[in-house]
């Protein structure tokens, strides 16, 4: 089906230099994000970079300062009451009445959406507790809950109707390692059902897990997009050799072409590729390197390619201060 | 659905463990009144809030007695509270930007939680008049009530006149409830909001007591607070109601407009 914009169909979310200004300080400077339907897409960087407010402008909580959003292809806000009931969002954290059960909070938010049926109400309820496996504590009030079974009834609440998309502001915060794989499950089984996810992150390794796609904020900036396996690709592969003829070893490799980094023990080479070095592809062969090593005569006692880490890739990108996890 | 969200805010508002407590206190207000005049054994000497010294004749009249007690201060107190807490309140517990996604629409949204402070001011008025009516027939004797004109009207139609006076003390909280509505588009702090709906009834009550301020007299929302006492003339007197009526629309229409208008461009950072 073409929608009224034509290619937007394809895309879960767009957003078309979106900016937003507090003032003199600018919180999302010109963003231009595009999710693919049916894509799980890791919005990634540290806290105070924009992701929130982004979340918040794409979903008419915030009016952006310029720019547009296109949301499952309709203009927003404009169109808001038409999209949103299509749309799941835990956005900065679940909240709720503390003084209501947490059955009774997600009846509460049910009511507030005009297409949801109040007569499976109560049957839709007790499934998506179920699903999150808050179904023994449904009638406890949600001060006694716990930041971890809050977190669970926040991604209840994004469950209670069939979604076409789902947004996921730190899905994972106060989540213990195993409710983190669970919440990492059940994103993938709504993946595997066609709902697109697009999930905010400032710990990579939570996103490098379960996204297909990944765009990285950076003080308000979008500083990188792209599919998982692009993003890997970009910055350059590291040569790292164990030898005892380590200053042979440095002038073949700069003979070769590559760039010395700084080694961390003294009887090892380590040398960056700007081409991709692989096993396959036009660019420089490991097989090469150590021939022409060895044909110098030094004496090749570990030899290894390795493949940027996205983590080495984010700090790349978001410099200092980004929240990694350890 | 508009009812489905409406009917959702009125049973949560009224089985909020707060409002009750703030209803409980306004039926205090006649049992304590009751209790006060039963225990001294003197009869009333004509001093005091208007009808009080007619209760140890006729318990019926404990309901108005109250009212005149309450409406100055608790029954705008426990209004601001309501009225003050409405969007405040949902930003300060981080709902109000769920209620938004999920959607409830911002203009929905503000008109249900109107209706919500609306219906809390209706419960607030019959609970003082239903509790002081049953405290004063448990206490003293209950018979034909002579209203204000001289004449008598017996015990059902005094009932229905001291239901009428609570849908007139209502109608008259319509527009502090507008008032508390607006104060709460403003902040994200439901306190700031409340008290500062609260001092403005006191301030419209400083103004209508001024004489230097006539000229605004009949603009003050508090100003026919205490009118309802024309409920009880033979005939009804219906004008100061139909007054009242209107200055509240009016404060419901600027103040309503004053909450859109915020309300409806307002970035929800909460």
């Amino acid at each position: 089906m073409l929608l009224p914009g034509g290619e937007s169909s394809d895309l879960a979310i767009e957003t078309h230099d979106l900016t937003k200004r507090f003032g003199r300080q600018t919180a999302v400077a010109g963003i231009d994000l595009a999710v693919p339907r049916g894509s799980v897409f890791g919005f990634l960087g540290p806290n105070g970079s924009g992701k929130t407010t982004s979340i918040r402008m794409m979903l008419g909580l915030v009016s952006p300062s310029s720019g547009s959003v296109r949301l499952l292809g309709e203009e927003m806000p404009r169109r808001l009451s038409e999209v949103l009931p299509r749309v799941g969002a835990l956005v900065e954290g679940p909240a709720f009445s503390p003084f209501l059960s947490g059955a009774a909070n997600l009846r509460r938010f049910d009511s507030a959406d005009p297409l949801a049926p109040p007569r499976t109400r109560g049957a839709r309820v007790e499934a998506a507790l179920d699903r999150v496996g808050l179904g023994h504590a449904a009638s406890k009030k949600v001060q006694a809950y716990s930041l971890g079974m809050k977190q669970r009834l926040g991604l209840a609440n994004t469950l209670l109707m069939p979604r076409e998309l789902l947004v996921l502001d730190e899905p994972t915060n106060g989540l213990d390692p195993q409710g983190t794989r669970e919440v990492r499950a059940l994103i993938r089984s709504l993946a595997d059902s066609g709902t697109t996810v697009f999930v905010s992150s400032h710990l990579l390794a939570e996103i490098e897990q379960i996204c297909t796609h990944v765009g990285v904020m950076s003080a308000g900036a979008l500083v990188a997009t792209g599919t998982l396996d692009e993003l890997r690709q970009v910055g350059a592969a590291r040569v790292i050799l164990q030898t005892p003829d380590a200053a042979a070893a440095r002038r073949v490799l700069v003979g070769l072409g590559l760039a010395l980094l700084e080694a961390t023990e003294p009887d090892h080479v380590v040398a960056s590729v700007a081409e991709g070095v692989g096993g396959d592809g036009d660019g420089l062969r490991p097989e090469a390197i150590v021939a022409a090593l060895v044909e110098a005569g030094v004496r090749v006692r570990g030899f290894s390619v390795e493949q940027p880490s996205l983590e080495d890739r984010f700090v790349a990108l978001t410099g200092e201060g980004f929240d990694v996890v350890q | 659905m508009f009812s489905s969200l409406l009917l959702s805010e009125l049973r949560i508002l009224f089985s909020r463990r707060r409002t009750v407590a703030l209803l409980v206190a306004l039926a205090a207000i006649p049992i304590l009144i009751a209790v006060a005049i039963r225990l001294a054994s003197s009869p009333g000497t004509g001093r005091g809030p208007a009808f009080l010294d007619q209760v140890t004749q006729n318990g019926l009249f404990v309901g108005v007695s109250a009212l005149v007690v309450a409406i100055p201060l608790f029954l705008p107190l426990t209004v601001g509270v309501v009225a003050g807490d409405t969007i405040a309140g949902e930003a300060s517990h981080g709902t109000l930007r769920y209620l938004l996604v999920a959607p409830a629409g911002r203009a929905r949204l503000l008109v249900v939680k109107y209706l919500g402070a609306a219906a809390f001011c209706i419960a607030a008025a019959l609970t003082v008049v239903i509790a002081g009516t049953l405290i004063g027939a448990a206490l003293f004797p209950v018979g034909p009530v002579t209203v204000l004109s001289g004449t008598t009207i017996d015990v059902g139609e005094a009932l229905l006149r001291f239901l009428a006076i609570a849908g007139y003390v209502a109608v008259s909280l319509l527009g502090l409830s507008a008032i508390g509505l607006f104060f709460s588009t403003l902040t994200n702090v439901p306190v700031g909001a409340m008290a500062a709906t609260i001092s403005f009834s006191v301030a419209s009550q400083i103004l209508d007591a001024l004489p230097q301020t006539e000229w605004l007299h009949p603009w003050l929302f508090s100003h026919y607070w205490f009118s309802f006492a024309d409920i009880l003339r033979d005939p009804v007197s219906w004008a100061s109601f139909g007054d009242n009526a209107l200055l509240q629309a009016g404060y419901i229409a600027v103040f309503g407009a004053l909450a859109f208008g915020r309300f409806l461009t307002k970035d929800i950072l909460a």
